[in-house]
């Protein structure tokens, strides 16, 4: 069974409206509690050894030395995991395998990449944990290895996983391959669809794999007693999928693992998945003793999942007039070390902003010797974008139909046959491009080497398992307990308001609190835009399941029906006029009589929130180009969105600026840098370049708002939908301001300067 | 590891001249104390050198400047009348890091720490400043191009530690500046950097000229051949191509996470020519 509740437009007195948010003190003051603020009496302080090659055979591992060093309390290795059967489960919008993570967390036959982990030591000190890490003897057979995509999917590239037959290929292949999965999406005939059209425009295009630039690197502390119970203190999207997984890797109990999530520095579903999580119960277990494990910045850009990189083919055919009749693409995503790269939902976003009639998407999960990637926002839908509205916009050109207006002719609306799977319901894709076409910013004039460029991002946004209580104190005060994590968005604020909203109250009166695992049922991580959506759903069943608690009760308290109690601005009074009457009774004074009339009451949400509905953007990007240099300027960003429903408008232009920041980065500087021997060679923010403030204008915001039926307050989700456009908006800026159109991500200096000088374009 | 903080220059020499090479000088730290996190540095000895007055001390001398090396960014900064007459040393420094950086960061330890992409000393270079140098032989000068002979190695011997810099007399007519090209506007490190110090006579014919570059050798350069361009002209376009041209060609760059070769080599003679026009206007606004 899954929950939807219908959108009811009414009158709204808190919700829209924007209130600081509950968490905003304590981290403006420094009080907020990260993950590395977490220690308990008599800790260990617990570090990973990390592989020094690309791809190697672990021939033996001797941890003697290392276990004799004075104040090193316990080592583990892989033979302290059991191990783990091919078993599927989701983070997020991915999938992982047990088997997998089981090897990802600690190196079992081989290590796959450069700071893939083997040991783990817990110690007095973090220098004494240091150096018995120094003293750990390693025997490898260093293998050949393979970093980049295209090289990874040749028969003669050496293969990480000897055992794996690419799946979704018929018959089975008879050799094995670093093609993990080959799957296909498409409706009509693309054949004749290219036979139909006037123009066909086809593009290469290349992308490196890029960080969630979460500023927190991960931190936990684990402390398992001896009766078998363990405690878990981390900084994580989903405080219940990591149980889960610590659960399964670890073969507990679920609930013999309490796991307490603490304030999270930025996750952007890097903080998905486990990593020292399991190690530090392990050591804990073995030293009996609590074990704090932080990262460092290097480990968390050596062995923590960014999003892939791929190589994108994509092929357009239209009409004179502007309509599209075929479209083609192939995406081949690295996965890094393990399957499960985004290239599924990447595939499905590729074209979904338009209704078309033939479509043929291939997608290939390739295996490279990278760290295994994770989720960063929208999982994909970026990458494929690049390459879809770049050659969206260059078919424009050649049509010489104005970029806008050749999506209009083209925009997926409410009914379109999408080519995965449903039909869309009601979208706002047409009017956000409406909007961007009527800003001020799509005719502003542009100055010499300046350029403008459009693009367009579709996300599906998602529900799932959510879970909150919403109690009611005796002085008439609410806890808001919720199980979505607050991925620093403002949920807590947005789900907040919701509360008061339905209950008629100040939103003061409402204090929200992130629940540990044993405090709620199980919730779904923070994912898929879903916070304000699922979570968002919930908070509203739980006020409305303590209202309806309180018209019984003041029923059985006042001796009249039930039906005769209506609830209204945050007071139980008579229904109507022919009704029997009574006196009107507060919040406040039900809780004060709770008590004694039946016991405290509070509301319950245990839900599969289902029906979210599907988000469509369109951003604008002016750029300036040094021709001189290569450098590239942003001059102007708007950016345009359908989020359905605004609860708290600040957090929403917050995440559509952050989304398009994050997004300027990728298309600017982003990238690891890889040596030829596969060793990564800037796992800092020193030479993986985020862009600071001074790199960005102001970044405007166009917020519509085309509500989704299936939520009660027209909510969509909007965390993922604004990181899709800008990589291709600002490709298609740069091309308008210079005549050249990039295909290699990113657009640092020294790439834009070699295409300009290509194309004969450069100064100087 | 210890850490020493001496008071006077003599203690600090001896401390320095006692640790057989396993001593590191702290000044601001911005350097080194992340190098000694990541591990790439492990002194056993660490002498801090912001208790000792001279190493501290901005102060005029012979119509120019002497700073001391411990003076921080910032203090640079927001000294008014040095920041006027050396505007192009104001602009390397204030590349270096945010401004809680540069109010650790000094020119002492920008200089000793030896990095080819420093920010402040293809600026001194082109200043035309001159490195005190004390040891346990006494004291020393050294022309600050002369200080540097590779990524993380100096002309310093052992016990020995930068004291100042003094900058000369500026002459009327003259300006400099510094340029240097990062992909982010702040919070980078040179890909290429390019420190210009001219002088005009009375007739806006250039009469004085250094250039030195930095981030595309082994350490920073100064480059003759460049300066040549500009001298006995009036900084026109075509001087200015003459000298973008002598500062493509003085370069040694190596291929990197940074940067490729040829990328620094054509972005050096740009960043030359354009740190050239700056300096041409400050030099013409000093009339």
């Amino acid at each position: 069974m899954s929950t939807t509740l219908k959108y009811e437009e009414k009158q709204l007195k808190i919700v829209g409206t924007r209130p600081a948010r509950p968490d905003g003190v304590d981290k403006v003051t420094g009080r907020a509690r990260f993950g590395a603020d977490y220690n308990l009496p008599g800790q260990l302080i617990g570090k990973a050894l990390r592989s020094p090659h690309a791809h190697a055979r672990i021939v033996s591992i001797d941890v003697s030395a290392a276990l004799a060093l004075p104040g090193v309390k316990a080592v583990v290795t892989r033979d302290d995991f059991a191990e783990m059967p091919d078993e599927m489960a989701p983070v997020g919008e991915l999938m992982i395998n047990f088997r997998d993570v089981t090897r990802n967390m600690m190196a079992r036959e081989k290590v796959l990449y450069d700071g893939h982990p083997l040991a783990a030591v817990a110690a007095t000190s973090e220098s004494v944990a240091r150096a018995a890490l120094a003293l750990i003897k390693v025997e490898y057979e260093v293998l050949p290895h393979v970093i980049d995509v295209v090289e990874a999917m040749r028969p003669d590239a050496p293969l990480l996983n000897e055992n794996q037959y690419t799946q979704g290929v018929k018959p089975k292949p008879e050799r094995p391959s670093n093609i993990a999965k080959r799957l296909e999406f498409g409706r009509g005939d693309v054949a004749a669809g290219f036979a139909q059209a006037d123009v066909i425009v086809e593009r290469e295009f290349n992308t490196k794999p890029v960080h969630q630039g979460y500023i927190e690197p991960q931190a936990c502390l684990a402390s398992y007693s001896a009766d078998g119970q363990a405690e878990l203190w981390t900084a994580t999207q989903g405080q219940f999928v990591f149980r889960a997984q610590c659960a399964k890797v670890l073969q507990m109990d679920v609930s013999k693992i309490r796991v307490t999530p603490t304030e999270i520095g930025g996750g952007f579903g890097g903080k998905n998945n486990i990593y020292n999580e399991p190690l530090a119960i392990a050591l804990s277990r073995k030293s009996n003793r609590p074990v704090k494990m932080v990262m460092t910045r290097e480990e968390v850009f050596r062995a923590t999942g960014p999003t892939p990189g791929a190589n994108v083919r994509v092929k357009l055919g239209a009409t004179r007039d502007g309509r599209i009749t075929a479209a083609e693409a192939v995406l081949n995503f690295q996965a890094g070390a393990f399957p499960g790269s985004p290239v599924n939902q990447a595939s499905m976003c590729a074209f979904t902003r338009y209704d078309l009639a033939n479509v043929h998407v291939v997608g290939n999960d390739v295996v490279v010797n990278r760290p295994k990637v994770a989720a960063y926002r929208a999982p994909g839908a970026p990458i494929a974008v690049l390459g879809v509205e770049s050659v969206i916009d260059e078919m424009a050109k050649k049509l010489g139909i104005d970029p806008i207006e050749f999506r209009l002719k083209n925009a997926a609306k409410e009914g379109t046959q999408t080519y995965y799977g449903p039909k869309l319901g009601p979208i706002g894709y047409v009017q956000t491009l409406e909007a961007a076409r009527a800003h001020a910013h799509y005719r502003a004039p542009l100055g010499p080497n300046q350029g403008r460029g459009v693009a367009t991002g579709f996300w599906f946004n998602i529900g799932n398992e959510t879970t909150c209580s919403l109690n009611l104190q005796e002085d008439g005060s609410l806890t808001l307990l919720l199980g979505v994590i607050d991925v620093a968005g403002g949920s807590r604020a947005s789900l907040s308001m919701m509360v008061a909203e339905e209950l008629g109250i100040e939103l003061d009166r409402v204090r929200p609190v992130i629940g540990d695992t044993s405090s709620l049922g199980f919730n779904f991580l923070t994912a898929g835009s879903r916070g304000t959506f699922a979570g968002g759903m919930a908070a509203v069943v739980a006020a409305r399941n303590l209202i309806e608690k309180m018209r019984q009760r003041v029923a059985k308290v006042r001796e009249v029906p039930v039906e005769a109690v209506a609830w209204k601005d945050g007071r139980a009074q008579p229904a109507d006029a022919s009704v029997a009457q009574f006196e009107p009774m507060t919040l406040t004074e039900l809780a004060r009589m709770g008590g004694k009339t039946g016991g405290t009451m509070a509301g319950h949400a245990e839900i599969n929130a289902q029906g979210a509905g599907p988000g469509f953007g369109t951003h604008i990007v002016d750029v300036e180009v040094d021709r001189e240099t290569g450098a590239v300027k942003i001059l102007r960003y708007t950016v345009v969105q359908d989020v359905g429903k605004a609860i708290h408008p600040a957090y929403v232009e917050g995440q559509m600026q952050g989304g398009a920041t994050q997004g300027i980065g990728w298309a600017l500087n982003e990238e690891y840098v890889y040596g030829a021997d596969g060793i990564l060679q800037n796992p800092g923010f020193l030479d993986y370049r985020v862009p600071v403030a001074s790199d960005l204008p102001h970044i405007d915001t166009v917020i519509v708002e085309v509500p989704n039926p299936n939520h009660p307050y027209g909510v969509r989700g909007c965390g993922e939908v604004p990181i899709i456009a800008p990589m291709a908006a600002i490709a298609n800026a740069i091309e308008n301001a210079t005549g050249v159109r990039l295909t290699q991500q990113p657009f640092s200096p020294p790439r834009v300067l070699k295409a300009l000088e290509g194309a004969g374009k450069a100064q100087g | 590891m210890r850490y020493e903080a001496p008071k006077t220059l003599e203690q600090a020499i001896a401390l320095l001249a006692g640790a057989n090479g396993r001593a590191r000088v702290l000044a601001g730290g911005t350097d080194l104390v992340i190098q000694m996190r990541s591990g790439r540095a492990e002194p056993e000895l660490l002498v801090d050198i912001k208790g000792i007055p001279e190493l501290r001390s901005l102060a005029a001398e012979a119509g120019g400047y002497r700073v001391g090396a411990a003076v921080t960014c910032m203090e640079l900064i927001e000294h008014a009348a040095f920041a006027k007459a050396w505007p192009g040393i104001i602009d390397g420094v204030k590349y270096i890091g945010s401004i809680q950086v540069k109010g650790r960061a000094t020119m002492g330890g920008n200089l000793c720490n030896a990095s080819p992409a420093a920010d402040s000393v293809p600026a001194l270079i082109a200043a035309g400043a001159i490195a005190c140098i004390a040891g346990p032989k006494g004291r020393r000068e050294a022309p600050v191009e002369e200080v540097v002979t590779g990524p993380g190695k100096t002309t310093l011997a052992g016990g020995e530690l930068v004291l100042s810099f003094l900058l000369p007399r500026r002459q009327p007519r003259s300006g400099d500046a510094y340029l240097r090209f990062t992909p982010r506007s702040e919070m980078d490190i040179a890909v290429v950097g390019a420190g210009v110090n001219l002088t005009l006579g009375a007739k806006g014919v250039c009469s004085a000229a250094r250039v030195s570059l930095g981030a595309v050798a082994a350490r920073a350069l100064l480059v003759p051949e460049a300066a040549a361009a500009l001298l006995g002209s009036k900084v026109d376009a075509a001087a200015l191509e003459r000298l973008a041209a002598a500062a493509s060609a003085a370069c040694r760059p190596i291929d990197d996470k940074r940067g490729t070769k040829e990328f620094r080599i054509k972005v050096a003679g740009v960043m030359a020519r354009r740190a050239a026009a700056i300096a041409l206007e400050r030099a013409r606004g000093q009339n």
